[in-house]
């Protein structure tokens, strides 16, 4: 390398109790350089960042800055020394403008007036190539902008090292286009830039190099330029993983969920899901795109009889081997079940809606069928057996099937909610952001299932956030797009720029809304 | 390195942090209150040398006593304790819930009014075991419908279940002074007094020569039911998801404002029920005192039992055990009675507080080196 060291990170150790997050990490981040942090969820990349940002103090270990031994303790710290982190959170004043957000908290000065101020942030905004209307208040903002703001905002107080935190989890393709047109000047203006992230091409398309996080050690680093997924993948794994989604072709497809119409009002009676219309076809998987809120959850939820669906809409169930039609709207969960209609739900909120926390395996695969049970006193043997069948399929790693689900890692806690929807043999399986913060080899586990059910004949519905996967997975994708169908798409003939196009614009003339064709 | 260079440098995190703990052994777990009870007896020594100069031992003893040190005595204790034991248990699928219920006090009240009021209209005409029969039918009643009424309006306004409950406990208590008033005797004492002193008319018998024999027997069938109502049954199933999350509850299909309304008419009326045991079964009166905070005690006691029936049990005695201590070294040691509450306060302070201990742990700043 030839470039100077920014920062040095010598045998940093941090600790939460008898876990360790981070474990003798040494690491060095480079001045004109953009280095990306990789881990997967766990793996201690934000905590190690965030000893650099001052909100963590390391148990062990010494930081350099500029060549200079320093002790980081506060935000503020960090701040003095131009160490600036933008976090997943952003943390705005949403009643406040652009130009209000930059300056606030920083040190009264007299001198500069409005004016001059509204220049330096110009000033910033022109070399780095963002686009801002300074004035706009926060609450009107997308989250795009408020990214972007962040990151205006620690330029403009000087910030030398910029660390930014899963940047592009939030953003279309389009948005971390321009992010990583932005991280490029940055680069050309000699600063250090850390992008922490997990989604491999991002690494390889933006950074300069990778450090790799593994269950808080140090795992290697690697020049970007010699590092391709696949080894990426094993160095953060520490194992070979086969990185392949197969898709075969849907057998059989009929029809089996009719939504025509569909309008759901949020609680300030605002339409959250309006008009929408669709069918969903047994033995595909049917994936749903859109930028977070735009309506997915209500949707689902309006499918499985927890959300009220306004006047003149319909949501009709065909039974794939009868024949048989019914009307899903105005049944809660229960009724549905008891029509015999076989509707598996992995709602987003998995320990919230999907499982109780406080009990263990057992208890909750009793959820949704105890109360079959013929008696007044619950039977929990069959219960029993399903928990340590899934335990054993799906390498649940728990105590046991009575250890409550809430101290299970997030990965676990997935594996016990998938399997115990699949295992009640649904025909349509709802799957709300079922890979979300799990690892790589979780995330395949759940592919592979939600594959397995499409072949057995299974109407799957999977609401995605990461494009990739959506493009690889679905057989066709349907993007939302402020609670209205935008476009559907054939998943084996579509880009992921095409699906971000539709997540954030509503077409005018090419709007595809099946129900009035 | 400059090693003080360093130690100047390095601001250290705090000497001591908190963690919770993932679980705890259970011998460990004892040993921690077992060290607690120790301390506590041992600050409780200090205190009473330092207030009173009186042998702190004597007052163990004499506290002790108090409780056990005669065979009436043991039989009071047991008594009490009942009821508690009582009110902590049908409050404790409310608390399972979530549900706050604050009306215990108020429930205990109204049940005990219906009591009194029917041993005094009916004592005469009836015999005792039918009196008895309606006595706790209609006590269970009308604890059904003080626990229905703020369940109503929860289930379908999402009133504020803690203000409700409360606010319910002093119109019960305004309806007992009501009543205390209509029903005084002798006139003009503002009391009851006892009810049906001659007859013993819709009293508890005494059973086997035992007078509070039946009070233990009734207790016991409702403690061993709500046990295995709260673990085995399929209500006490949908109770714990309701507690746990509404949102998961509605997703399995539970009908939740039902759920709300059935626990806590279920929870109201052994309240009311043991508003019941309290008049026909201690008291023989009935007074604004009559639940005397026990509604409120009651909290206490299902919370660190964490629900579970048998521990309520240990939990209720030991708390009438502290009670009936103090009462007794106050007139032993012509103390005033806030002196013995002392004692029992940093009794019951060590205890609560060894709980931090059990469910979280202290761990000391790493040394560097």
């Amino acid at each position: 390398m030839n470039h100077d060291i920014a920062i040095k990170m010598v045998g940093v150790s941090k600790y939460f109790g008898e876990v360790v997050a981070n474990d003798k990490v040494n690491l060095e981040i480079y001045k004109g350089e953009i280095l990306a942090l990789l881990g997967e969820n766990g793996s201690g990349k934000t905590s190690l960042m965030n000893m650099l940002s001052g909100i963590y103090f390391p148990d062990e270990g010494q930081i350099y800055v500029n060549g200079k031994e320093v002790s980081i303790r506060s935000p503020k710290d960090a701040f003095d020394l131009k160490i600036g982190m933008i976090h997943q959170h952003f943390k705005l004043v949403d009643i406040f403008s652009a130009a209000e957000n930059i300056v606030l908290g920083l040190p009264a000065d007299r001198k500069k007036s409005k004016k001059d101020v509204i220049a330096g942030i110009n000033d910033v905004c022109d070399t780095y190539g963002f686009e801002m209307d300074l004035n706009k208040k926060v609450y009107d903002m997308s989250v795009s902008e408020k990214q972007t703001l962040e990151i205006i905002k620690a330029l403009y107080r000087g910030a030398d090292i910029l660390i930014l935190d899963e940047p592009t989890a939030v953003l279309t393709p389009q948005e971390v286009e321009k992010l990583f047109n932005v991280m490029d000047n940055m680069r050309k203006n000699n600063k250090a830039v850390v992008i922490i992230t997990h989604k491999l091409h991002e690494v390889l398309s933006i950074s300069d190099r990778v450090a790799i996080l593994r269950k808080g050690s140090f795992a290697g680093e690697v020049a970007t330029a010699k590092a391709n997924e696949q080894m990426l993948t094993e160095m953060m794994v520490g194992e070979k993983i086969e990185l392949n989604i197969e898709r075969s072709e849907p057998q059989n497809s009929k029809k089996v969920l009719d939504i025509k119409h569909v309008t759901c009002l949020n609680q300030y009676g605002m339409p959250a899901i309006d008009d929408v219309s669709f069918e969903v076809y047994s033995g595909e998987i049917l994936g749903i795109a859109g930028i977070s809120g735009c309506g997915q959850k209500e949707l689902l939820e309006a499918i499985a009889g927890l959300q009220e669906v306004s006047e003149g809409g319909q949501i009709i169930f065909t039974d794939p081997d009868t024949g048989h039609d019914e009307e899903l709207i105005g049944m809660n969960p229960r009724a549905i079940k008891e029509k015999g209609i076989a509707l598996s739900f992995v709602p987003e909120d998995r320990l919230g809606m999907g499982l109780v926390g406080s009990m263990g395996m057992t208890g909750n695969m009793m959820l949704k069928n105890y109360r079959e049970q013929s008696k007044v006193f619950i039977d929990r043997s069959s219960a029993d057996e399903l928990a340590n069948k899934i335990k054993e399929e799906l390498g649940v790693v728990t105590p046991g099937v009575d250890t409550p689900v809430g101290r299970l890692s997030g990965g676990n806690v997935q594996k016990v909610l998938v399997g115990r929807e699949i295992a009640a043999s649904p025909k349509v399986l709802m799957t709300a952001y079922a890979v979300r913060g799990l690892d790589i080899n979780t995330s395949y586990t759940i592919y592979n299932l939600l594959n397995e059910q499409k072949k057995k004949g299974v109407a799957v519905i999977y609401v995605g956030e990461d494009l990739d996967v959506l493009v690889e997975l679905c057989d066709r994708i349907l993007v939302l797009c402020d609670g209205k169908v935008n476009a559907i798409f054939d998943g084996r003939n579509v880009t992921k720029d095409e699906i971000g196009l539709k997540m954030t614009y509503i077409g005018k003339g090419d709007v595809q809304k099946n129900g009035q064709k | 390195m400059d090693k003080n260079n360093v130690s100047i440098n390095h601001v250290r995190e705090p000497l001591f942090h908190i963690a919770k703990r993932d679980r705890i052994a259970k011998p460990k777990a004892y040993a921690i209150r077992t060290v607690a009870i120790l301390l506590s007896l041992i600050v409780s020594a200090i205190v009473i040398v330092c207030i009173t100069g009186l042998n702190p031992l004597d007052v163990y003893v004499s506290m002790f006593k108090g409780a056990f040190g005669s065979n009436r005595r043991i039989w009071i204790t047991i008594r009490d304790t009942m009821v508690l034991l009582c009110i902590s248990v049908a409050l404790a699928p409310a608390f399972k819930m979530k549900f706050w219920n604050i009306g215990a006090e108020g429930q205990v009240l109204v049940g005990g009014i219906v009591t009194a009021g029917i041993m005094i209209y009916f004592g005469e005409a009836l015999p005792t075991p039918l009196l008895l029969v309606i006595m706790l039918g209609s006590s269970i009643v009308v604890g059904a419908i003080w626990g229905l009424i703020p369940a109503v309006f929860k289930a379908y306004f999402n009133t504020n279940e803690t203000l409700f409950t409360l606010m319910m406990n002093y119109v019960a208590i305004q309806f007992t002074s009501f009543f205390v008033a209509k029903w005084e005797n002798p006139f003009g004492s503002n009391s009851v007094g006892i009810i049906n002193s001659r007859t013993k008319s819709g009293w508890f018998p005494a059973i086997a020569g035992q007078q509070y024999l039946l009070n233990v027997i009734v207790v016991a069938i409702i403690t061993i039911g709500i046990y295995f109502y709260m673990r085995k049954s399929k209500q006490g199933y949908e109770i714990s998801v309701v507690g746990e999350s509404e949102n998961t509850a509605k997703y399995a299909g539970i009908n939740v404002k039902w759920v709300i309304i059935r626990t806590m008419v279920i929870s109201g009326a052994l309240c009311g029920l043991a508003g019941f045991i309290a008049v026909s079964g201690v008291d023989h009166t009935i007074s604004t005192g009559t639940a005397g905070g026990r509604g409120f005690t009651a909290i206490i006691v299902a919370w660190m039992s964490k629900f579970n029936a048998f521990v309520m049990l240990a939990v209720s005695f030991f708390l009438v055990f502290l009670d009936q201590g103090a009462k007794e070294i106050a007139s032993n040691f012509n103390l005033n009675e806030y002196a013995s509450e002392m004692v029992t306060g940093i009794i019951l302070f060590f205890i609560l507080g060894c709980e931090f201990f059990i469910n979280y742990k202290i761990i000391k700043r790493r040394e560097d080196k």
